[in-house]
């Protein structure tokens, strides 16, 4: 294998999406010129930072510039005076000689941040008398509030979906990062899949399955109402490419493709007008085989777009002047709107008819829905021995998704789990598990699927029997 | 068949699971003649196998049944023999994310071990990534080549037999991210660096010893790494069963019929526990964690270069 060569660092580019970091604060940006921007009550310009790259740390200038970082050297070989405990440290909260003015006197004379905490130390009567730790712990606090320094990191699953945990959990139905991360994975998620995707989570679930598929194989995003959210893949900055494969359908569509009904009909939120020109056409059809029906309506539609715009052309022969000018812009618009609506539906019956495979190589839901009926049909387009994995924000869903799916058969290595994770704080002597972790991050139910034993009416059963076999009650010591 | 594609059909060379059931499965090398017995009976390749869709039900001789299924790498930590402790999907999968893995990335690991992470990590970096894996000991280095080989992904990984302590990774500013499960991680950070490229690059400790982590953080701040993170996850299994609950005997007052509170013979006590008077039991379904459960595998401190 070729080796690859030394890798340059990205810059930032203007049109990035980009991600504001300051410590464990993210916040997700468009990188825009003169755009002002508010972050962790800091306002200021990007302008400066295109062209650097990603992961350099800036300082907000006293203009709202922003301006990089230099690198400081800590000035730590000197011993510093400190006391062993906190006995005789009164906390009456007159202890900094500096007043809420003075530091914002410094603040506008433009003194740096680390030199405003270097006076607070000088100013603090207790400070001296607090163990090294604590003179730590009190340092690291000052300079957290006046050393703002900023991070401009690029956009990918670990930094979007900490993001929306953090900021917006209610949006993504709080599926924690950890959650989410186990679902790339129990789904096999990679290049060359043909992956099927229902999610509610602001397009976050679908943005981390494209990332590990690398813009390789393909995804059909199931949705409801009118269209899908996408607001957090364009986040992630993928390459226009990565979106040739990416298809979409209506999950009001999924009954009639899987009982051969399956027709262009009606499209969620479409024109009247169109609809009925075409049902005309189309009413035959319904018995026909979906490719017939696809040959057809396609012709159908090209058909009328034709025949709109020969009539058009009549139209502006018959006119005259200004009328004869908005007749045209409307018949433009009316002509963009048709070509619109005839390429919907041509994505829609490549996507139906990629689905109409039942060869999937997976499915992936995490959604605000009930998942039993998400579940039940939407493994029927899944190929057998491949895996699925289910998100709700609820244990009890997922308890009655299992059961119905023991009924349905065709299932095993059925899996009901969640995670449960802890972050630290690693310093020499003061290591501990830091004071505060979320209560909770969602559950997983997850399965691979296998042949369908439509025939024998009881052998599901004896399958879930046998695949429920207690394990050894034995208690290992 | 391959573990960084998908085939329908199973054919002579390729690795299949045998799935009997939940706890028991085991992988089996496909092959023309072979015969794999089961505690079902005798499964023969030739017939039985090969030519089938994956996901079949094949019955066993003795009459039993079993599922084939296709290799993932999920799988293969599951039934892969053990030459060392392993990490399981739990950990992997986060490790996967937080280093920002995806098709393309260039990623360095040691030790190799018994190839668990190794398996999804080239999964993860298929088709134009690379996987550059250290192992100090000669046999596992060599089993695992011979794995990667038989899995049909030798070319997408490297692996090397030195002390990575010592001599590094044997590449230098490519990696975007490196993974480091080593018995003194804190001696590799300097060699990680080196790996990494330029900016950005990602790296990983994983150690059971809250000791080892201090002097990994140390080490990583000493060689200028930033948002230097620990965490660890835990996975909660449940197992979905049916639950009866006896409802007690709290006798009954001299002349009321029905107890005060739960009245199990109320048809608006609907949807959740449903009584059966004449057994007084209540019915639910419950998500019942297991007796014992993993309560750890190890610290995962995460860096980035800058």
């Amino acid at each position: 294998a070729m080796e690859p060569g030394p890798r340059p660092g990205l810059r930032i580019c203007e049109g990035d999406c980009a991600v504001l970091k300051r410590d464990d604060v993210f916040k997700a940006v468009p990188v825009l010129r003169r755009r002002k921007i508010i972050f962790e009550k800091q306002w200021f310009y990007l302008d400066n930072a295109i062209g650097h790259t990603y992961g350099t740390t800036f300082e907000v200038t006293s203009g709202g510039n922003l301006q990089p970082k230099q690198e400081v050297e800590e000035t730590s070989t000197e011993t510093k005076e400190a006391g062993t405990d906190n006995r005789n440290i009164v906390d009456d909260g007159k202890s900094q000689k500096l007043t809420h003015d003075d530091i914002k006197a410094l603040k506008d004379k433009g003194i740096k941040g680390q030199e405003i905490v270097q006076q607070l130390i000088e100013n603090s009567t207790t400070f001296r008398d607090k163990t090294e730790f604590a003179q730590d712990k009190y340092i690291k606090k000052k300079k957290k509030k006046y050393e703002a320094v900023i991070t401009i990191v690029k956009p990918s699953t670990r930094i979007l979906s900490t993001m929306y945990y953090a900021r917006e959990p209610g949006k993504i139905s709080h599926l924690r990062y950890d959650t989410l991360a186990q679902m790339l994975t129990l789904g096999n998620i990679r290049a060359g899949n043909k992956m099927i995707v229902v999610e509610t989570c602001a397009g976050l679930v679908l943005g981390a399955v494209m990332e590990r598929m690398g813009g390789y194989g393909s995804i059909i995003q199931m949705y409801p109402g009118g269209g899908p959210v996408r607001a957090a893949t364009s986040c992630f900055g993928f390459p226009k490419s990565f979106f040739d494969n990416l298809h979409e359908f209506p999950l009001s569509k999924v009954d009639s493709l899987l009982s051969g009904t399956f027709s262009t009909e009606t499209l969620p939120s479409e024109e009247s007008t169109l609809v009925e020109e075409e049902s005309n056409g189309l009413t035959d059809e319904k018995q026909t085989s979906l490719l017939e029906a696809e040959e057809e309506s396609t012709t159908e539609t090209a058909m009328e777009i034709s025949q709109a715009e020969e009539h058009d052309i009549a139209d502006v022969n018959a006119e005259d002047g200004e009328f004869k000018e908005s007749k045209e812009k409307e018949n433009d618009s009316v002509r963009q709107k048709q070509r619109k609506q005839w390429e919907r539906r041509k994505k829609l019956i490549e996507a139906a008819a990629l689905l109409a495979e039942k060869n999937a190589d997976g499915l992936i839901v995490a959604s605000k829905f009930h998942p039993t009926p998400l579940l039940l049909s939407l493994l029927e387009f899944v190929a057998p021995s491949r895996p699925f994995v289910v998100y709700c924000q609820y244990k009890e869903p997922l308890l009655e998704c299992y059961t119905k799916l023991r009924e349905r058969g065709g299932v095993i290595y059925l899996k009901l789990s969640e995670t449960w994770l802890r972050n630290y704080q690693v310093l020499p002597d003061r290591s501990h598990p830091k004071l505060t972790m979320s209560g909770g991050g969602g559950y997983l139910l997850s399965g691979i699927t296998v042949v369908l034993d439509k025939g024998k009416s009881d052998s599901s059963h004896l399958e879930a029997l046998k695949i429920e076999e207690p394990s050894s009650k034995r208690c290992k010591l | 068949m391959s573990f960084v594609e998908y085939g329908d059909i199973i054919k002579d060379g390729d690795t299949a699971i045998v799935f009997l059931g939940h706890e028991s499965m085991f992988p089996v090398k496909v092959q023309h003649g072979t015969v794999t017995q089961t505690k079902y009976g005798v499964i023969r390749h030739s017939t039985d196998l090969i030519g089938k869709k994956y996901g079949s039900k094949v019955t066993c001789s003795k009459g039993g049944w079993v599922f084939i299924l296709h290799p993932t790498p999920e799988l293969w930590t599951m039934n892969l023999p053990h030459r060392t402790q392993i990490l399981y999907s739990t950990d992997i999968s986060i490790i996967t994310m937080m280093l920002e893995l995806k098709p393309g990335s260039v990623v360095c690991e040691s030790g190799t071990g018994s190839g668990s992470l190794s398996h999804a990590l080239i999964r993860t970096v298929a088709p134009t990534g690379h996987l550059y894996t250290v192992e100090f000991h000669q046999q596992r280095a060599e089993k695992a080549r011979e794995e990667f080989r038989e899995h049909g992904v030798e070319h997408l990984v490297t692996v090397t037999n030195q002390d990575v302590c010592k001599n590094g990774f044997g590449v230098s500013n490519i990696a975007d991210a490196v993974f480091l499960d080593i018995p003194s991680p804190w001696e590799a950070i300097g060699h990680a660096k080196s790996a990494l490229k330029a900016e950005g690059g990602r790296i990983c400790s994983f150690s059971p010893c809250i000791e080892q982590v201090q002097r990994t953080c140390l080490a990583m701040e000493e060689y200028g790494f930033t948002e230097i993170n620990t965490l660890e996850i835990l996975l909660r299994v449940f197992n979905v069963r049916t639950i009866s609950l006896q409802i007690p005997d709290l006798g009954k007052a001299a002349e009321d019929n029905s107890s005060a509170d739960f009245d199990s013979s109320n048809p608006s006590n609907q949807g959740s526990p449903c009584a059966n008077p004449q057994q007084g039991t209540v019915q639910f379904k419950s998500g019942v964690p297991l007796r014992e459960m993993v309560g750890h595998t190890g610290y995962l401190t995460f860096a980035t270069k800058s």
